[in-house]
């Protein structure tokens, strides 16, 4: 199985003056589509900058990024930006919505860049919000929403461009309990529906049964490697919906 | 694409005041001084604008029109022989007193026609008729400066260098840049007001006959007066212009104040704007890592500047032509033609889309990885 993510020998180093951080210190890992990867350790470990290089918004010191097939290790720092929109979906701790647009508004921002606009784009927009149980609050505003309520509408941004990776840092942090269980759930669906690979960063044990698999992280190195090219989960057979998305269908825009 | 640049600036609405009293400070400060510009240098060449008149001969190197010295007046009858001259007249412009009703002594300049000719006659006159002045004593007045004078109606007699002058007519709006009314009276009249002997004139008045070459003529004249200048009506113009308005320094004071304006304007907005693109910082970084280019944020930018832009003109034109039309009262007048009203609003644009760029240069360097410190 190809997957959508693979990164080799990964080493990322920051400078602080006259010496130098080491954030990774040789990194080997591959995210297959239709899988939930959890990535855990204690802080300082890494976790948020291999997220960073995965995502193509750092770039590695050294070792190699595969995405989507395509290796971008090489590219220059102008050609991460369309990696990361044709290819990423993130999902941020803070929800990192855009106070000033409404709940759909700020899902057409995501279609915007993707050159879909005018009444197209709203259509989507509120069809996503209603896969995402929002379709009452495309006209809100962020600052009406409830914690649960901003981190979906944040999903249905990150899937407004239909990717097939998902990258979320911390995403259940500023949650309740049960509400980020439900939003972990959501994402879990989202890794077994169409094949998304959905990488998430986070500190909550809790959250481990919902994992295909849980990769630690400590000191920079992963305290747990799988062995290389060899797939961790079985393959979900295309077009077979579970959970929370066989109850609400068709997050198919393709 | 969504409101994104129009909400974030109605989001702050007292920085959003803040901009917007910036560009109205700029663009009312800008309008007027230019309007003082156009206003001053209108006026200073205003009597020679106004002549009717294609080719003044001078004394030798008069630089501007209050400069003239008198020259023996035979010269008039040497210009009318000139081929293509087809009528010539003796003028006169000179300083003098005039004594107020209240005992105040002003300073005024007498301006001495043919009130037969069509040269150099007063124009815009509201009450009486330039031929009044045919009769003794007669001078012509602007309402303008009624109150300086101590004018208040046709028909009161006044004294001028010792002389007996009688109100027969007011014009409305002929300002002198000297601060120093004109009078408009006959050629004789202004002899004795000023003190110009009978057989002197100060300039001569030339209009060149229908499809005569100008040039030409000007040459025939010079060429047949050697102790005198000849220019054409618009180097007059020009020449006269050009001493009040730089090298007094007066045109430039004005000019330096319009760019202070402006100064003031890029630098009000450049701060909000900057503040503001600070503040959503965040919002970009997060457009920044969905893959965002960087041109879609400056588009955002870009087009925050450009709404104040559109917003402070149109509120810094209402206060303008509220300024502009109660200067037309007053001695110095604002003018603000077609032309600069429309260029003022690409300045606007420009200073405001400008001064965008100190934010835009901030967002280019945007770490997208700033997203992902909560």
């Amino acid at each position: 199985m190809q997957s959508a993510i693979s990164v080799r020998n990964l080493v990322k180093t920051y400078a602080e003056g006259a010496t130098g951080v080491t954030a990774l210190r040789g990194v080997d890992l591959d995210v297959y589509r239709g899988e939930l990867v959890l990535l855990m350790g204690p802080s300082g470990s890494g976790k948020t900058t291999l997220l960073s290089i995965m995502g193509c918004i750092l770039t590695a010191t050294s070792g190699s990024i595969t995405v989507a097939n395509r290796e971008v290790s090489t590219l220059n720092e102008k050609a991460l930006p369309g990696v990361r929109l044709e290819h990423i979906g993130f999902v941020f701790q803070g929800f990192n919505l855009f106070p000033t647009l409404t709940a759909g508004e700020n899902v057409e921002l995501m279609l915007d860049l993707k050159g879909i606009r005018g009444r197209q784009a709203r259509e989507r927009a509120a069809k996503l919000l209603d896969q995402v149980g929002l379709a009452s609050k495309y006209d809100s505003f962020p600052a009406n929403l409830s914690g649960g309520q901003k981190q979906r509408v944040a999903i249905a941004r990150a899937l407004a461009g239909d990717p097939q990776i998902i990258l979320a840092d911390e995403p259940t942090a500023a949650l309740d309990s049960h509400t980020g269980r439900k939003v972990m759930e959501m994402m879990r669906d989202l890794a077994h529906e169409k094949g998304r690979a959905v990488v998430i960063v986070t500190h909550d044990s809790r959250m481990v049964d919902l994992a295909d698999r849980t990769i630690h992280i400590e000191d920079g190195l992963i305290a747990n490697p799988a062995p290389v090219n060899e797939p961790v989960m079985p393959a979900i057979p295309q077009g077979v919906v579970t959970g929370w998305f066989a109850e609400n269908p068709g997050l198919n825009f393709a | 694409m969504p409101p994104l640049a129009r909400r974030n600036l109605f989001h702050d609405k007292i920085r959003l005041t803040v901009t917007l009293t910036g560009i109205v400070f700029a663009v009312v400060l800008i309008v007027v001084e230019l309007g003082l510009f156009v206003g001053f240098t209108v006026t200073t060449s205003g009597l020679i604008d106004h002549s009717n008149t294609d080719l003044w001969v001078t004394s030798k190197h008069v630089p501007y029109i209050e400069l003239g010295a008198p020259f023996s007046e035979r010269k008039l009858s040497q210009v009318k022989a000139v081929p293509g001259v087809a009528e010539a007249q003796k003028f006169i412009t000179q300083w003098t007193q005039w004594q107020c009703p209240d005992g105040r002594t002003e300073s005024v300049q007498i301006v001495g026609i043919n009130p037969d000719s069509e040269l150099g006659r007063p124009w815009n006159l509201v009450e009486g008729r330039v031929e009044d002045l045919k009769t003794p004593d007669a001078i012509i007045v602007d309402e303008l400066y009624k109150k300086k004078l101590g004018v208040t109606r046709i028909g009161e007699v006044f004294e001028i260098n010792h002389h007996r002058a009688r109100v027969v007519g007011f014009t409305n709006g002929i300002r002198a840049f000297t601060t120093s009314p004109y009078i408009f009276t006959t050629f004789k009249n202004a002899q004795d007001y000023s003190r110009i002997p009978l057989d002197q004139t100060v300039y001569l008045q030339v209009k060149v006959a229908p499809g005569a070459d100008l040039g030409q003529v000007r040459q025939s004249i010079q060429n047949r007066l050697k102790d005198v200048d000849v220019v054409t009506n618009s180097q007059f113009s020009r020449m006269t212009q050009v001493y009040w308005m730089f090298t007094t320094g007066a045109g430039l004071a004005v000019l330096l104040a319009a760019i202070l304006g402006l100064v003031v304007g890029f630098v009000v907005v450049a701060q909000t704007i900057y503040a503001t693109t600070m503040d959503h910082l965040k919002e970009f970084g997060t457009l920044k890592a969905m893959g965002a280019p960087n041109r879609y944020i400056y588009r955002v930018i870009i087009a925050q500047a450009a709404m104040s832009a559109v917003m402070g003109y149109v509120l810094g034109m209402g206060v303008s032509f509220f300024v502009v039309h109660a200067s037309q009262q007053g001695g110095a007048a604002i003018l603000l033609p077609l032309p600069m009203a429309v260029g003022m609003f690409f300045l606007t644009l420009v200073m405001c889309v400008g001064a965008a760029t100190v934010s835009i240069s901030k967002v280019t360097s945007i770490d997208p990885a700033m997203v992902f410190k909560g």
